[in-house]
C-alpha cells in the first residue's frame, strides 16, 4: 500500500492510532512497508490495540523451538501440487502469536517440544531438528496415529494432536490456505440458491412454494 | 480534585437509559414525536459503517477470529464485551449458575444477535391458562399485533407466509433460497413430520428505504453491516433518532441510580462518566429504563429512598424475580454425501435460511413448553478452530480414493483430508421456553460493588424438570433428524441426566427476561400493561424485563413492539398531562 492510499485509509478510520504512530516513526521505505503490514485493518478498541501490541512485542518460543515448529508444521502440511507449505503460509508465526494470546496452549506446546527432543535423543542421540529426515518421520509415525500409538507415546500423541490442530488452523486461515480450500465467498453477491448442476448431482430441486416465495433478482 | 456532582442544567422530557433494542426504539418513537430526549449509553459510540469488520479475511486478525476477553463472540464480532467484564463482577447465591452477557456500546446486544425476528403467538401470552404454570400476560396477541406490523415495516424482516396458529406471519420481505445442507434438513424434517420452513430474520433481502442498503449475502451480520442491510439499534433506530435533532446522546455513561424527589417521584438519573470518572446528574420529566432486563432491575433495586426503601417501584418485592433465559442444547454431525463437494459461494445471509418452529402439543409430552430449532453448516469462511480434531473424522470415512485411512496422520494425504471434509459438517440448536419462576432471580449483593462503586447483582437460578426434559427431547429430535439425513453425529450425543442432557447454563442463550414483569395486580408485578411502573407514573421499563413469559421465540421483536407501544402510550399520556 503506498503512503497516500494508506493515509486515505487512515482518514476513513479503518486503521488504528498505534499504527499511525508507527508510520510516523519509520522513514526508510522498507520499514514503512512492514509497519503498514502490521497495522490493524479491522475495528479495534483502544484496549484491543494495546493488548495486541503488547502480545506482538513479547516473545514466547526461543530459536530452537521455532526451528522445531517450522519442521513439524511442514511435515504436517507440506507443499503439494495445489499450494505451498505451512511455513510458506507463516504458520510458525501464527503459533507463536496464538500461544501468547491463549496461555493455556503454552505448557502443552513447550512441554511437547521438550518431550519430542528427549525422545529423539533417546532413540537417535540428536534433537529432533538435527535428526535426518528419515528419523524425524520415524518418530512422527509413532505419535501421529492416536488409535495405534503405543501407550508410552501418549504424551507425544497429545502434543501432535495439538500441533496438527494449530498448524491446520494457521494454514487454512491464511491466504494460501483459503485459496487452496476453494472458499469463494466473503464478497458481495446475489444468493440465488444452490447451482443447478449441484442440485442435479444430488437429485434435488426447489419445490414450487420455495421458488414462488424466495427472493428473485433482476439480472 | 474535590468530589463534586455535575448537574446538567437542561430538563429533558424523557431520559432513556440504554440504547439497545428497547432504548433505541423508545428514542426513535419519542424523538419523532418531538419530545426532547437524553439517551444514556454505558459504552462507547459505535457505527457499523465506521467500525468495519465486514468483508475482512481471517488473516487480518492475528488470532484468526478467535474469541478474546474483549469480544467473547470472536475477534471479528461487532459486539464488545461478553459474560465477564473487567471491573464489573456479579455473584451467585447457593452455588447456582447464571451467566450474564453484557455488551456496553451503542446498540448494545443488537450488534451481535442472530437477527432472528419471531412474533409471539396468541398462546404465548396466555400460558397459565393453558398449562397452569407461571402467569398470563395482562395483554394478548391482538394488543401487540399492530405494533409487530409497524416494527416489520420500519425495520424489515424476511420470511414466508405459513398461517401457523402460534407463529404469526409478519409483513415479510422474500426469504433467501435454502442452502444445500438445508435442503437435506428439510427433506429429513418433512419425512419425520417436523416442519422446516424459511427462517425469519431482520435482514433486507430488498431495500425498504433510502437510508439502508439491501443485503449482499456475505453472511456476516454478526460483524455489523456497513450498508445497514440488517437490524442493529445503532444504524436503524438511534441514527435516525439523532437526525431529528431532538436527542442528546451521552456515551460512556454508566447509570448509577434513578433520582427521586421527597415524594418519591422519579426526577432524573445519576451516572458516572467512564471518560473522566466524574459524577453527573440529569433531569427528566419521564424516565425510561432500557438497560437490559437485569441491569434495569439492578437500577431499580439500587435506587432506594425513604419512599422506596425496597428499591424504586418495588413495594411488591417483585423486581429482579421471575428471571428466565431460553433453554439451549445442540448437536452436530457430518453428512458423508457432502464430502468432496463442489465449491461455490454459499455464504447467503448472516444465519440460517430455514428453521423449525415448535410443532408438537405439550399435552402429549412430559414437559410444559416448546422450542424452535436453528440450523447451520456448509462452506463457511475458515476461522480459528478450522480443522481441529481431524483425527476424529478422517479415520471414520473412506477417503477420496475409496480407502479407509488410519485416524490422524500428517503430510500431503492429511492436507487433502481437510479439503475433502470441508463443507460436510452441520449442526442444530434448540432454543426453548423456560418457565418463569419467582425463585429464579437477581438481587443486590450487599457485599460487592463494581469499579464504579455500584452494588452488583447476585443471581439465583435453577432449571426445573420441565427444562431438563425439554433438553432431552431436543437431543432425541436432533439425533432423529441427523440419522434421517444420512448423517453421522460427531458431537453432542454423550449427554444424560448427569449433565441435564446438555442443557446450557442459564444466561448462555442471552435471552434473559422477566425481571420487571408487567401485570394487572400491583402486588404481583412491577409494571402495568403499558410498561409503566405501578408506583410511579413517570417511570417506564422498555427492555426484556417486562416479559411475563418468554415463549419459544427470540425476544427482540417483542421488545421492539412493546417499546413502541409503550412509547406511544407515553406520548399520549404526556399530551393529557397525566405524567
Amino acid at each position: 500500500m503506498d503512503r497516500r492510499k494508506y493515509l486515505k485509509t487512515l482518514a476513513v478510520g479503518t486503521v488504528g492510532v498505534a499504527a499511525a504512530a508507527g508510520l510516523i516513526e519509520s522513514c526508510k521505505p522498507e520499514e514503512k512497508k512492514s509497519e503498514v503490514t502490521n497495522a490493524p485493518t479491522i475495528d479495534r478498541t483502544p484496549d484491543e490495540l494495546k493488548n495486541d501490541h503488547q502480545l506482538q512485542t513479547e516473545k514466547f518460543f526461543d530459536e530452537h523451538e521455532m526451528a522445531t515448529l517450522a519442521v513439524l508444521a511442514d511435515i504436517i502440511i507440506p507443499k503439494d501440487e495445489t499450494s505451498g507449505s505451512a511455513t510458506d503460509a507463516k504458520v510458525p508465526d501464527f503459533i507463536e502469536f496464538i500461544v501468547k494470546d491463549m496461555p493455556h496452549h503454552q505448557t502443552p506446546m513447550r512441554g511437547g517440544l521438550k518431550w519430542l527432543d528427549l525422545q529423539c535423543v533417546h532413540q537417535y542421540n540428536n534433537a529432533f531438528v538435527d535428526c535426518p529426515r528419515a528419523q524425524q518421520i520415524e518418530l512422527i509415525d509413532q505419535i501421529a496415529y492416536p488409535e495405534k500409538a503405543k501407550p508410552e507415546m501418549q504424551p507425544g500423541v497429545a502434543f501432535f494432536n495439538l500441533m496438527r490442530d494449530l498448524t491446520a488452523t494457521g494454514f487454512f486461515t491464511s491466504q494460501i490456505g483459503i485459496d487452496d480450500l476453494g472458499y469463494v465467498g466473503n464478497r458481495p453477491n446475489q444468493w440465488d440458491g444452490v447451482p443447478q448442476e449441484v442440485l442435479t448431482q444430488y437429485g434435488l430441486k426447489y419445490d414450487q412454494k420455495t421458488l414462488d416465495e424466495c427472493v428473485k433478482f433482476d439480472n | 480534585m474535590p468530589f463534586q456532582i455535575k448537574k446538567n442544567p437542561k430538563t429533558y422530557d424523557v431520559v432513556i437509559v440504554g440504547s439497545g433494542a428497547g432504548g433505541g426504539m423508545a428514542a426513535h418513537t419519542l424523538a419523532q414525536a418531538g419530545l426532547k430526549i437524553l439517551l444514556l449509553e454505558a459504552g462507547p459510540m459505535y457505527d457499523p459503517a465506521k467500525n468495519v469488520m465486514q468483508l475482512k479475511w481471517p488473516w487480518e486478525s492475528p488470532r484468526r477470529g478467535a474469541s478474546t476477553k474483549f469480544r467473547h463472540f470472536g475477534d471479528f464480532d461487532a459486539a464488545y464485551g461478553g459474560w465477564e467484564l473487567e471491573g464489573e463482577p456479579y455473584t451467585h447465591k447457593n452455588n447456582t449458575k447464571f451467566d450474564w452477557f453484557r455488551s456496553r456500546m451503542l446498540g448494545g446486544r443488537t450488534n451481535h444477535w442472530g437477527r432472528i425476528s419471531l412474533r409471539f403467538g396468541p398462546k404465548d401470552f396466555k400460558r397459565k391458562s393453558i398449562d397452569g404454570l407461571g402467569d398470563d400476560w395482562p395483554i394478548g396477541y391482538d394488543d401487540v399485533a399492530p405494533y409487530y406490523d409497524k416494527v416489520d415495516k420500519l425495520i424489515g424482516v424476511f420470511g414466508s407466509k405459513e398461517n401457523l396458529p402460534n407463529d404469526p406471519d409478519s409483513i415479510f420481505l422474500p426469504p433467501p433460497k435454502p442452502r444445500l445442507h438445508e435442503l437435506f434438513i428439510k427433506e429429513a424434517g418433512t419425512a419425520l413430520n417436523i416442519p422446516v420452513i424459511p427462517s425469519r430474520l431482520s435482514i433486507l433481502t430488498k431495500p425498504i428505504n433510502k437510508d439502508r442498503g439491501a443485503c449482499f449475502f456475505c453472511s456476516q451480520c454478526n460483524r455489523g453491516c456497513t450498508v445497514y442491510g440488517d437490524f442493529s439499534s445503532s444504524s436503524v433506530l438511534v441514527n435516525p433518532a439523532l437526525k431529528t435533532g431532538n436527542v442528546d446522546l451521552v456515551t460512556n455513561a454508566m447509570a448509577r441510580e434513578v433520582l427521586t424527589d421527597s415524594e418519591g417521584k422519579p426526577t432524573g438519573v445519576s451516572y458516572v462518566s467512564k471518560d473522566d470518572m466524574q459524577e453527573y446528574t440529569v433531569t427528566g420529566k419521564v424516565i425510561v429504563l432500557a438497560a437490559s432486563a437485569c441491569e434495569s432491575a439492578r437500577l431499580l433495586l439500587n435506587s432506594k429512598s425513604s419512599k422506596h426503601p425496597n428499591g424504586l417501584a418495588n413495594a411488591s418485592n417483585i423486581a429482579g424475580k421471575y428471571l428466565h433465559d431460553s433453554t439451549g442444547a445442540g448437536m452436530g454431525g457430518i453428512l458423508p454425501k457432502l464430502v468432496g463437494r463442489k465449491r461455490y459461494n454459499e455464504d447467503g445471509v448472516g444465519g440460517m435460511h430455514v428453521y423449525t418452529p415448535w410443532w408438537l402439543d405439550n399435552k402429549k409430552l412430559d414437559f410444559a413448553r416448546g422450542y424452535h430449532i436453528e440450523y447451520y453448516g456448509g462452506m463457511g469462511m475458515p476461522g480459528y478452530g478450522f480443522g481441529f480434531g481431524i483425527q476424529g473424522t478422517n479415520g471414520k470415512y473412506p477417503g477420496r480414493d475409496g480407502k479407509q485411512k488410519e485416524a490422524g496422520g500428517y503430510g500431503a494425504s492429511l492436507k487433502d483430508d481437510y479439503r475433502y471434509f470441508y463443507g460436510a459438517h452441520f449442526g442444530m440448536d434448540g432454543r426453548g421456553e423456560a418457565i418463569a419462576r419467582e425463585d429464579n432471580y437477581c438481587e443486590i449483593d450487599p457485599n460487592t460493588v463494581d469499579k464504579y462503586g455500584i452494588p452488583v447483582l447476585r443471581f439465583h437460578y435453577k432449571w426445573s424438570d420441565h427444562e431438563v426434559k425439554q433438553a432431552k427431547h431436543m437431543k432425541d429430535t436432533f439425533r432423529e433428524i441427523i440419522h434421517k439425513m444420512g448423517g453421522v453425529v460427531t458431537w453432542g450425543d454423550n449427554d444424560g441426566p448427569e449433565n441435564e442432557y446438555g442443557l446450557q447454563a442459564p444466561g448462555r442463550i442471552i435471552h434473559e427476561v422477566g425481571t420487571t414483569r408487567m401485570g394487572n395486580d400491583p402486588k404481583k408485578s412491577v409494571l402495568n400493561k403499558f410498561n409503566q411502573a405501578h408506583e410511579c407514573k413517570n417511570l417506564f421499563v422498555m427492555d426484556g424485563g417486562p416479559f411475563v413469559s418468554q415463549a419459544d421465540k427470540n425476544p427482540t421483536w417483542t421488545i421492539l413492539a412493546l417499546a413502541m407501544r409503550a412509547s406511544e402510550y407515553l406520548i399520549d399520556e404526556m399530551k393529557k398531562q397525566n405524567l
